[in-house]
């Protein structure tokens, strides 16, 4: 007997749930052969501003954790994805708008993994390289440390679909940021899948929020959303203007890939130490030196 | 020799003032929820609901330097748009000569909790003395508890004696009576609370939810339940009563849904804050934050607005 066709109504996980758009729309994903493959809901700003409050809740805490279990928690999420990355493999394989092979998308997934791994061992370490001891010519001590900015915007890569996403949030967490990331809009579902993997390890709801979407719907509340302290995108040159003129009105800092450059996110250039840099603050405090 | 008293004289009640169907304001007020409050309405409940906050702070921490921001605050709370004063701020009654300094000649009252709040646990002479010092020391308004003890063993007459005290105690300070409706349980002794209360308290005083001191407090079902026993009671004698949800109202979007159940219940004579009032602090933070997103456009931070608790 033939079986009914299962498709699929997933929906995107934000502040620890799983919530469709607000708007209720969605829009048709097809399959590298042009078939219906599933509706994936259409986010709207308003999603965006119940992210953001979702990310601001679960904030201080994850901050406060010590760095050495922010590192464990990231470690283990590269453990459970590596255990299923075939899932993901084929999530890639299938949502993809271009045929691409089995083997490219495992080695997407392959990658995706090692740069969890990469940062997770950032999370005791970061503080060594970035914070300082200055010296001073009076008796005080002097230190500069490190500090999460807050909440982060994310928008993620519309060709690497999971590896461009994880490459953008991992530095971000590390640190103690929490983030909010607008998925990859041509192949969604990666992220999708990474939200049902997401919400079964043991980083806490809200720290990693995921919306999928038009970005063009999206990019300027990133833009403008007061709360939101950083924004990392990669992004198309009219998209990079929305940003620039919504973040000066914020004083939000904006670190940006152009999207016409075909980035290699393989790249070794996004395994750095100054990827976690970009949404951290520095607090230089004195403090005199006893007799 | 109270507990069987207590069916009869609730009987006895009921028979009078009717009982509530608990479904059917269940139902009734999940609809609230559904009404589409866009741009100008939304800014005018906005800067209505700003109007008729009572900015509280009952803790035992609190001191003069506290309840001095806390008025600054109620004053002016934003500096960058029109944004009204709130009705009053509510303190306990050692605060209130503070507040009067820090208040000075601003139209902002001054409300002062009093009768040994939260509890009511103490005798009717020192509940008494609490609202008469409350008063001397310039509260505008004074918000007192009932016998829940009473009421709950079917103590009707000495619950309303008590009220009727107070209000005597009150003079020209406007009341505020504080039902406690998580103490009370049901809401058909939310709606009796409610009419014992109103058949002794003068038109411009208040019948309050909660006192915020415990796990259960505003609802829109109770506001509800409370909104109809304040209808029916103009309808039967002409006086006007007020109404004020107390604790748990945090976010804008919420008393926006409390004022629609007012205009709905009620009618647009109740929305003032000379009738209606929320109990709240953190409640005004939210609504003018959602001021400000419909000035600018853009969703703010919530910590760009003074007295903000959050920080991340």
């Amino acid at each position: 007997m033939k079986r009914l066709l299962i498709t699929k109504t997933p929906k995107v996980y934000v502040g620890g749930a799983f919530i469709r758009s607000e708007s209720g729309r969605v829009f048709a994903m097809k399959d590298a052969d042009g078939n219906f493959f599933a509706n994936i809901p259409q986010c709207t700003r308003k999603d965006l501003r119940n992210a953001v409050e979702a990310a601001a809740k679960a904030g201080p805490s994850w901050a406060k954790r010590t760095p050495y279990n922010r590192g464990q928690i990231i470690y283990r999420l590269a453990e459970m994805i590596e255990a299923r990355s075939l899932e993901l493999a084929e999530a890639i394989t299938l949502g993809s708008t271009k045929k691409s092979l089995v083997t490219a998308a495992r080695n997407e997934v392959a990658a995706s993994v090692d740069r969890l791994v990469y940062y997770a061992g950032w999370a005791d370490k970061l503080e060594q390289v970035l914070g300082n001891v200055n010296p001073v010519a009076a008796p005080y001590f002097n230190f500069t440390m490190t500090e999460p900015m807050g909440i982060v915007g994310l928008i993620a890569s519309q060709e690497a679909s999971l590896l461009g996403l994880i490459s953008l949030i991992a530095p971000a967490i590390v640190a103690g940021n929490t983030v909010v990331a607008s998925a990859s809009e041509l192949n969604p579902y990666p992220a999708v899948v990474l939200g049902e993997m997401l919400a079964t390890s043991d980083l806490p709801g809200g720290v990693v929020n995921l919306l999928t979407g038009f970005h063009r719907e999206l990019v300027p509340t990133f833009a403008t959303h007061a709360h939101l302290r950083a924004v990392i995108a990669e992004a198309t040159a009219d998209e990079r203007k929305t940003l620039a003129l919504g973040a000066a009105e914020t004083v939000k800092r904006i670190h940006t890939f152009k999207a016409e450059d075909n980035i290699n996110w393989y790249s070794d250039s996004f395994e750095s130490v100054y990827r976690i840099q970009d949404t951290l603050e520095y607090k230089t405090v004195w403090h005199p030196i006893g007799a | 020799m109270s507990a069987p008293l207590a069916p009869k004289a609730l009987k006895r009640l009921f028979d009078k003032i009717g009982t509530v169907d608990a479904v059917g304001i269940e139902e009734r007020v999940l609809k609230y929820g559904t009404r589409s409050i866009k741009t100008d309405s939304k800014l005018w409940g906005l800067r209505c609901a700003v109007s008729m906050v009572d900015l509280t702070t009952l803790e035992g921490k609190d001191t003069p330097g506290k309840v001095a921001s806390l008025c600054q605050k109620a004053i002016e709370p934003h500096e960058f748009s029109d944004t009204p004063k709130v009705a009053a701020v509510c303190v306990y009654p050692s605060m209130v000569k503070h507040a009067r300094k820090y208040l000075g000649v601003s139209p902002v009252k001054i409300a002062s909790v009093a009768t040994a709040f939260p509890s009511g646990q103490a005798p009717l002479k020192t509940r008494l003395a609490e609202v008469r010092y409350a008063v001397a020391q310039g509260a505008d308004e004074v918000d007192m508890v009932i016998n829940r003890g009473a009421f709950l063993s079917g103590e009707y007459a000495l619950v309303q004696d008590e009220i009727a005290a107070v209000v005597q105690a009150c003079g020209k300070s406007a009341l505020k009576v504080i039902l406690e409706v998580s103490e009370l349980e049901t809401y058909d002794s939310i709606r009796a609370a409610s009419c014992l209360a109103m058949q002794v308290i003068r038109e411009g005083d208040f019948i309050k939810t909660s006192t915020g001191k415990t796990g259960l407090n505003a609802t829109l079902g109770n506001n509800q339940v409370m909104l109809e026993a304040i209808r029916d009671h103009y309808l039967a004698t002409g006086v006007a009563i007020g109404m004020k949800p107390a604790g748990g109202i945090r976010s804008a979007k919420q008393s926006l849904q409390f004022l629609t159940a007012v205009k709905e219940t009620l009618g647009d004579r109740w929305l003032t804050n000379k009738r209606y009032r929320f109990g709240a602090s953190s409640l005004l933070n939210d609504l003018v934050r959602q001021i400000e997103k419909q000035r600018t456009g853009a969703y703010q931070a919530p910590y760009a607005f003074s007295e903000a608790a959050e920080s991340y």
